[in-house]
């Protein structure tokens, strides 16, 4: 009986295919793929710009093998919302961690958000500043210790970590919010579909969309990576629950 | 368009970076440009360009960014602590190689400083500003047709080097009225989107990647080296000034801008006393046209640099004059304009009766 | 032909693909690759069930999962 072997799984045509810069384990990779993942799928790769940020993920252009800009610390949405100004008709989507978005970039995002504008934002919430060393960011727990807050944080000394994806939800201009997390192949599903909900947020025109994704950061956080995604479930959803906290009328 | 109409400054310059092709302004309110962003909101939606208020200077210059990777022809204006939030955008867009302009209506610093004119902007627009080695060509008009007439050219040099061209006025220049004549329309359906621009692959066969990124240290300094070069040909090619009066002058008055017109009705008052005085106005005051002075020196018995800030442009004409003539230096700040007679008075006290 | 196609040149030895596998059958091999890291490998071929846990959680995008069909 002849047998034909059917791909279950294979590598996104979008993938530029090289061995990334990120260190094992970190979940950078994972939210990368299912970008690549959904461009592919909704035909995206020929009238997408991707705009990369200040962080670990700054080489994420040499990643992908549709077009890409490197945005100054922070100001990723500012340069997406020139982008799609001149091309409305292109895919935009800007990818940002949580020092670049969240304390740099506050006033960008925020602000792209109010304005509702269609571009599509993934957000990394790692919890620290990965790439300069694991500095406290405005994501760090409490209790969190990093290398900026030796003996952990305090409301005291640091103040509160913020919810960036609820705060944002309070504006009428988003389409779609939403946090997930990469920790475990069910959560990575899910995290799939509700970018599939931003990037169709985008692409049917309806308004401004993110996706906060709760990530890992093993050789910060000084865990194994499989320690680390077990450190998502127990500290980090409890503060930062997931769930879809905007899905305007028409996202699907 | 070929009729004189009677114009604000900071409106005609508006009307003319959009004859000149722009399409697309950001931009944040501050004193003395308002009304540049103002007609921008009216007038680009009626030439099918946007115009977008963003929250701040810093959002401004990197909505420009991304519109100027986009490969269309996109400016911003604001005034000094405005443009001085735009440095980092300023470097980035000129460590990335695309093109925009930028308007900076100058006004008294440093701080919040005021709102009245001045050039005291002069090291942060040609020198630097933001990080790194850059450069960006630097307009000086010093009359509300002439910034008209260098928009076509900010827009045209800009998309030639991917540079950043800054068009400096200050407010005396955006909020008096003057006659002014639009002679190019620059029809925007001719312009080409550059091979570079990060549009959306579109059937390319390549990924187009902007970015000021280059982690290995030869990698970044071959890139340097590329950016100097061009630099080179810009100073080499680029560099204007005006020269009024000059053929007979025996001194002459150094200044741009605001402080060159004025200077001007000095330069006619004293030849009224018999001092065979000229202007030498740099247009472009990045490249500095150092040449161009060096060439008067032979025949000038002295040159005195005046502006409205402390010893700016100064600096420059001492890099290319120093040791050649006899150099002095007059200036006001903080947004004191010196009237012609004032300026007479300096050049006297520092050069005797000029005879 | 492998059901579980690992790009050893892509593993950077993570084990989210060994941790998270229902059927045990990844293990981190004792070989190294090109840059110094151990990658995953699969032991047992016929046991893979093609649920795509492995593929799911691989940060490197390293893992192709393949499934005979009757021609």
């Amino acid at each position: 009986m002849a047998e034909e072997m059917k791909v279950i799984y294979e590598r996104p045509r979008s993938w530029a295919n090289k061995v990334t810069h990120y260190c094992p384990g970190c979940t950078h990779g994972v939210a990368h793929r299912l970008v690549a993942e959904l461009v592919d799928e909704m035909g995206l790769l020929d009238k997408t710009i991707a705009v990369w940020p200040v962080g670990c993920a700054v080489l994420g252009y040499e990643y992908f093998t549709f077009d890409s800009v490197e945005a100054a610390h922070g100001r990723a949405p500012a340069m997406a919302t020139g982008i799609k100004v001149t091309n409305p008709d292109n895919f935009v989507f800007t990818y940002q961690g949580d020092g670049d978005l969240a304390s740099i970039g506050m006033a960008e995002i925020v602000h792209a958000a109010a304005r509702g504008w269609p571009i599509t934002v993934i957000f990394i919430n790692n919890g620290n500043y990965g790439m300069t060393g694991g500095q406290m960011a405005p994501t760090t727990l409490l209790g969190q210790k990093t290398t900026t807050s030796p003996l952990g944080r305090t409301p005291q000394t640091n103040g509160f970590p913020i919810r960036v994806a609820e705060m944002l939800a309070q504006l009428d201009g988003p389409a779609y919010i939403a946090r997930v997390s990469l920790d475990s192949p069910v959560n990575i599903r899910k995290a799939k579909s509700a970018m599939r909900k931003a990037f169709n947020a985008q692409v049917r025109g309806i308004g401004f969309s993110m996706v906060e994704c709760l990530s890992t950061c093993p050789t910060n956080w000084k865990l194994t990576p499989v320690e680390s995604m077990e450190r998502i479930r127990k500290e980090v959803m409890p503060y930062f629950p997931l769930g879809e906290f905007k899905v305007a009328q028409g996202v699907l | 368009m070929s009729d004189k109409v009677l114009m604000k400054g900071a409106e005609a310059l508006a009307e003319g970076a959009i004859q000149a092709g722009c399409r697309f302004y950001f931009g944040y309110p501050i004193t003395p440009q308002n009304e540049t962003p103002e007609y921008m909101s009216r007038r680009l939606p009626e030439v099918g360009g946007r115009f977008v208020q963003a929250e701040s200077e810093v959002a401004s210059i990197n909505m420009v960014y991304g519109a100027a990777c986009a490969g269309v022809r996109v400016m911003t204006s604001s005034s000094s602590p405005g443009i001085s939030l735009m440095q980092e955008g300023i470097s980035y867009i000129s460590g990335s190689n695309v093109p925009c302009v930028v308007m900076n209506a100058m006004r008294g610093g440093p701080g919040l400083g005021n709102i009245a004119p001045a050039q005291a902007d002069y090291f942060q627009a040609v020198k630097g500003g933001g990080n790194g080695d850059y450069k960006r060509i630097v307009l000086a008009p010093s009359s509300i047709q002439e910034g008209v007439d260098l928009f076509v050219d900010a827009f045209e040099l800009a998309d030639k080097y991917r540079m950043v061209v800054m068009v400096i006025v200050d407010g005396l220049i955006g909020q008096m009225m003057e006659p002014v004549e639009f002679k190019t329309k620059v029809d925007v359906s001719t312009l080409k989107t550059p091979e570079w621009a990060t549009v959306g692959r579109h059937g390319r066969d390549h990924a187009n990647v902007i970015t000021s990124l280059t982690l290995d240290a030869a990698g970044l300094e071959k890139w340097n080296l590329k950016l100097q070069a061009k630099y080179a040909q810009v100073e080499r090619s680029e560099s204007r000034i005006e020269e009024y009066q000059m053929d007979d002058a025996d001194y002459a008055i150094i200044a741009y801008g605001t402080m060159a017109r004025i200077a001007k009705t000095t330069v006619r008052v004293a030849r009224a006393k018999g001092i065979k005085l000229g202007l030498l106005r740099p247009i472009t005051v990045w490249p500095f046209p150092a040449k161009q002075l060096q060439a008067y020196a032979p025949k000038l018995k002295g040159a005195l640099t005046v502006e409205l800030a402390y010893r700016q442009l100064f600096e420059d004409v001492q890099l290319a004059l120093c040791g050649k003539i006899p150099l002095g230096w007059f200036g006001r700040g903080g947004g004191v304009v010196p009237g012609p007679q004032e300026i007479l008075a300096a050049f006297e006290e520092q050069f005797g009766k000029g005879r | 032909m492998e059901r579980v196609s690992i790009d050893e040149q892509q593993c950077k030895s993570c084990g989210l693909c060994v941790s998270v596998c229902p059927v045990k059958i990844l293990i981190i091999s004792d070989r190294l690759n090109a840059r110094g890291f151990r990658p995953a490998q699969c032991t047992d071929q016929d046991k893979c069930t093609s649920c795509s846990s492995c593929a799911l959680v691989c940060p490197d995008i390293a893992i192709a999962l393949y499934r005979e069909v009757k021609a």
